[in-house]
């Protein structure tokens, strides 16, 4: 009814070629945007305890969707799969960390936005067998990278600073006299900055995708060879597609570690992490941004859902943790089997049916 | 000067000195490696039938076992645990294969192996479920599996031999000897070879892929319940074994996906490798170096040979 694109004409090429080609969904950006950033802070989310609906829902959420874009962008949108999700979040959260230590002063964000890089850089190397290898071989790879780093993390005293815990600690520090990591901080700040990340990167991954190099990613997915006579350097759409997944993997397992949890050891980084991002792409849709919105929001809070649920039929806590694990491995098959584009494809296929509402065709 | 000191020369003078000790440490890898073989096992068979990379064989192993522990534990005596431990896989198999790679004929590669993820989560969940989630000790006396050790003496120290894990090294090599019968010998045997070689040929002159499907997951299933008993046997039946069996995926790196052999050469060059990086070279970068080092060698080995040390060379076509 109201979302149709009627009356709105194109008169440019540029015009035909804008994010948002129909006006309603621009006016959705800014209300989600409206609401995320406004009404959220604010209240929090309805029906919930503030403290707890910022601090268990949303700011994981915000942080597992730039996990997921990240994973995205190299599983959906170059189409290597990779399994060493987890431990590239560690190398961003052992970046920050040593950062923290040497630059005392600088401001916190932009370390966090700088370990991203050191992220990139282990991500590259581990990627560079991709040039020989795809498929399940890369699986291997990248499960090697997965099991080396968290050896490293663990071994390796000086990433943790030989701290005889062998955990990392986040120290409490301000922007502009704000606090932001450290128990004191408040969640809606803490909130408002991942949010804020997450907006950058968003916008920066879907230009990425819409522009040259976004396309030799998908060109390499679709069909490595035909892309490559075609002149896509497959070493450097591989290799960038690796060095933008980590970065974000990283910055991403920064914001878990400092803005989050507030203290890691490696098991915040371990194998099944890794896995459970991989399902957020999945269910999301592999290769869509809006998916790995959906997919992330969807896997942190079902088992959350579930648990409520459970709690009101006095089911224990074990049996629905048990329940969640067969329910999401239940939801790949059939998500694979019925829509292997996840739930962004159902929510395309919803619009389009709004816009050609009430006939059928 | 130290460390070149530590890593050329220290390891091979200890090598040569305690030569018992060296012994000790290569048969320790060479059990480890026969479990890992098992696990490669039982992704080649499936990989070579159906192109599915398998990623729940390590589960599997966990849950078989746990349901021949369950089983016994619920009152069942060993032999009848044995059958409905293998009545579970194969009803594992059977529901699999209606329910997952039917459904999912003719996507690609890496569709059905995420499909596979899902099937691991959804065993974790209802294994943890059904058998509850703790520790459990495998029942190696009911099973009649020998307990206590051989002790060798030799270059005037000792090696011990665990019973238990020669007779594992034994029954390991009677079953592949039996899976290589069954392939050579009969009627099932040489339709799963024929399918393997090309599906559509194989449909062609009459065999049913799906029924081949089921009893390839079968052998699939009974090769992880004795995976499962041995390993359960040497550690307990846990689930942290399922990230233990993740080392089958280099095993097969270096062995190649198709090949049975490959997967037997290849696991045992893992497990004797760790074990003596491990023992030797391990101390020098803090220890624990086991969890990583299989995977870096099938790294290293990929960037060299992609297509394993038996498996066949893949030509891609635009």
């Amino acid at each position: 009814m109201i979302y149709r694109e009627a009356g709105q004409f194109k008169t440019s090429y540029a015009n035909d070629l804008v994010a948002f080609p129909i006006k309603q969904d621009k006016i959705g950006i800014w209300i989600w945007l409206f609401i995320a950033a406004i009404l959220i802070p604010i209240f929090g989310l309805p029906g919930m305890d503030y403290g707890f609906a910022m601090k268990a829902i949303m700011i994981p959420v915000l942080i597992f969707t730039i996990t997921t874009l990240g994973l995205n962008i190299l599983t959906g949108f170059a189409g290597q799969i990779s399994l060493g999700t987890g431990a590239f979040m560690g190398v961003g959260a052992y970046a920050c960390y040593k950062l923290t230590t040497w630059f005392p002063d600088t401001n916190i964000i932009l370390l966090i936005l700088a370990s991203g890089f050191v992220s990139a850089f282990v991500g590259v190397i581990f990627g560079l067998p991709s040039l020989r290898i795809k498929g399940f071989y890369l699986v291997v790879a990248t499960l090697g990278a997965q099991f080396f780093l968290e050896w490293a993390f663990g071994r390796i005293g000086w990433l943790y600073n030989y701290n005889p815990s062998g955990a990392i600690e986040v120290p409490a520090r301000d922007v502009f006299g704000v606090m932001v990591t450290g128990p004191s901080a408040s969640p809606a700040v803490q909130y408002l900055i991942c949010l804020g990340i997450l907006v950058l990167l968003t916008w920066i991954a879907s230009n990425l995708i819409r522009g040259r190099i976004g396309r030799s990613w998908m060109m390499i997915r679709d069909m490595d060879i035909a892309a490559e006579l075609i002149g896509v350097r497959p070493l450097a759409a591989k290799l960038s597609a690796f060095a933008v997944s980590s970065y974000y993997c990283g910055v991403s397992g920064a914001l878990m570690v400092f803005i989050w949890l507030g203290a890691a050891e490696v098991e915040s980084f371990d194998v099944n992490h890794s896995f459970l991002y991989l399902f957020m792409v999945i269910i999301g849709g592999l290769g869509s941004i809006t998916g790995s919105f959906m997919g992330a929001a969807f896997i942190w809070v079902f088992p959350l859902v579930l648990k409520e649920v459970g709690k009101g039929f006095g089911a224990n806590a074990t049996v629905m943790e048990n329940i969640s694990l067969i329910a999401i491995g239940a939801m790949i098959v059939i998500i694979l089997i019925k829509e292997p584009h996840g739930l962004a494809r159902l929510w395309q296929i919803s619009k389009q049916k709004l816009r050609l509402w009430p006939f059928p065709h | 000067m130290e460390l070149l000191y530590g890593i050329f020369i220290d390891p091979w003078v200890q090598m040569y000195e305690l030569p018992d000790f060296f012994i000790q440490v290569i048969w320790e890898g060479f059990v480890a490696g026969v479990l890992y073989s098992l696990i490669a096992l039982g992704f080649v068979l499936i990989f070579k039938a159906s192109s599915v990379f398998n990623f729940a064989q390590g589960i599997m192993v966990v849950f078989a076992a746990l349901a021949l522990v369950g089983f016994h534990e619920l009152g069942a005596p060993a032999w009848l645990a044995v059958i409905l431990a293998l009545i579970t896989m194969y009803a594992l198999a059977f529901s699999v294969e209606k329910f997952v790679l039917a459904p999912l004929v003719g996507q690609d590669g890496i569709i059905l192996f995420m499909a596979t993820i899902g099937l691991t989560f959804i065993l974790i969940g209802s294994g943890q479920w059904i058998f509850g989630g703790e520790t459990k000790a495998m029942i190696t006396d009911e099973l009649f599996l020998p307990s206590g050790d051989i002790v060798w003496e030799v270059f005037g120290g000792i090696v011990i031999f665990q019973n238990l894990d020669i007779a594992a090294t034994v029954i390991a090599g009677l079953m592949i000897v039996g899976l290589a019968l069954f392939f050579s010998y009969t009627k099932i045997g040489r339709a799963l070879r024929a399918v393997a070689d090309d599906h559509q040929a194989s449909l062609s002159v009459g065999i049913s892929l799906n029924q081949i499907w089921v009893v390839v997951w079968f052998a699939a299933g009974i090769v992880a319940l004795v995976t499962g008993i041995m390993w359960g046997a040497k550690s307990d039946v846990s689930f942290a074994l399922q990230i233990v069996a993740l080392k089958a995926l280099p095993v097969l790196v270096l062995g190649g996906f198709t090949s049975i052999a490959g997967a037997i050469v290849g696991g045992l060059i893992i497990g004797i490798g760790e074990k003596v990086f491990e023992v030797y070279w391990g101390g020098l970068m803090g220890g624990g170096v086991e969890s990583w080092f299989a995977f870096i060698i099938a790294l290293m080995f990929l960037l060299y040979r992609p297509q394993g040390i038996f498996g066949d060379v893949h030509i891609e076509r635009v």
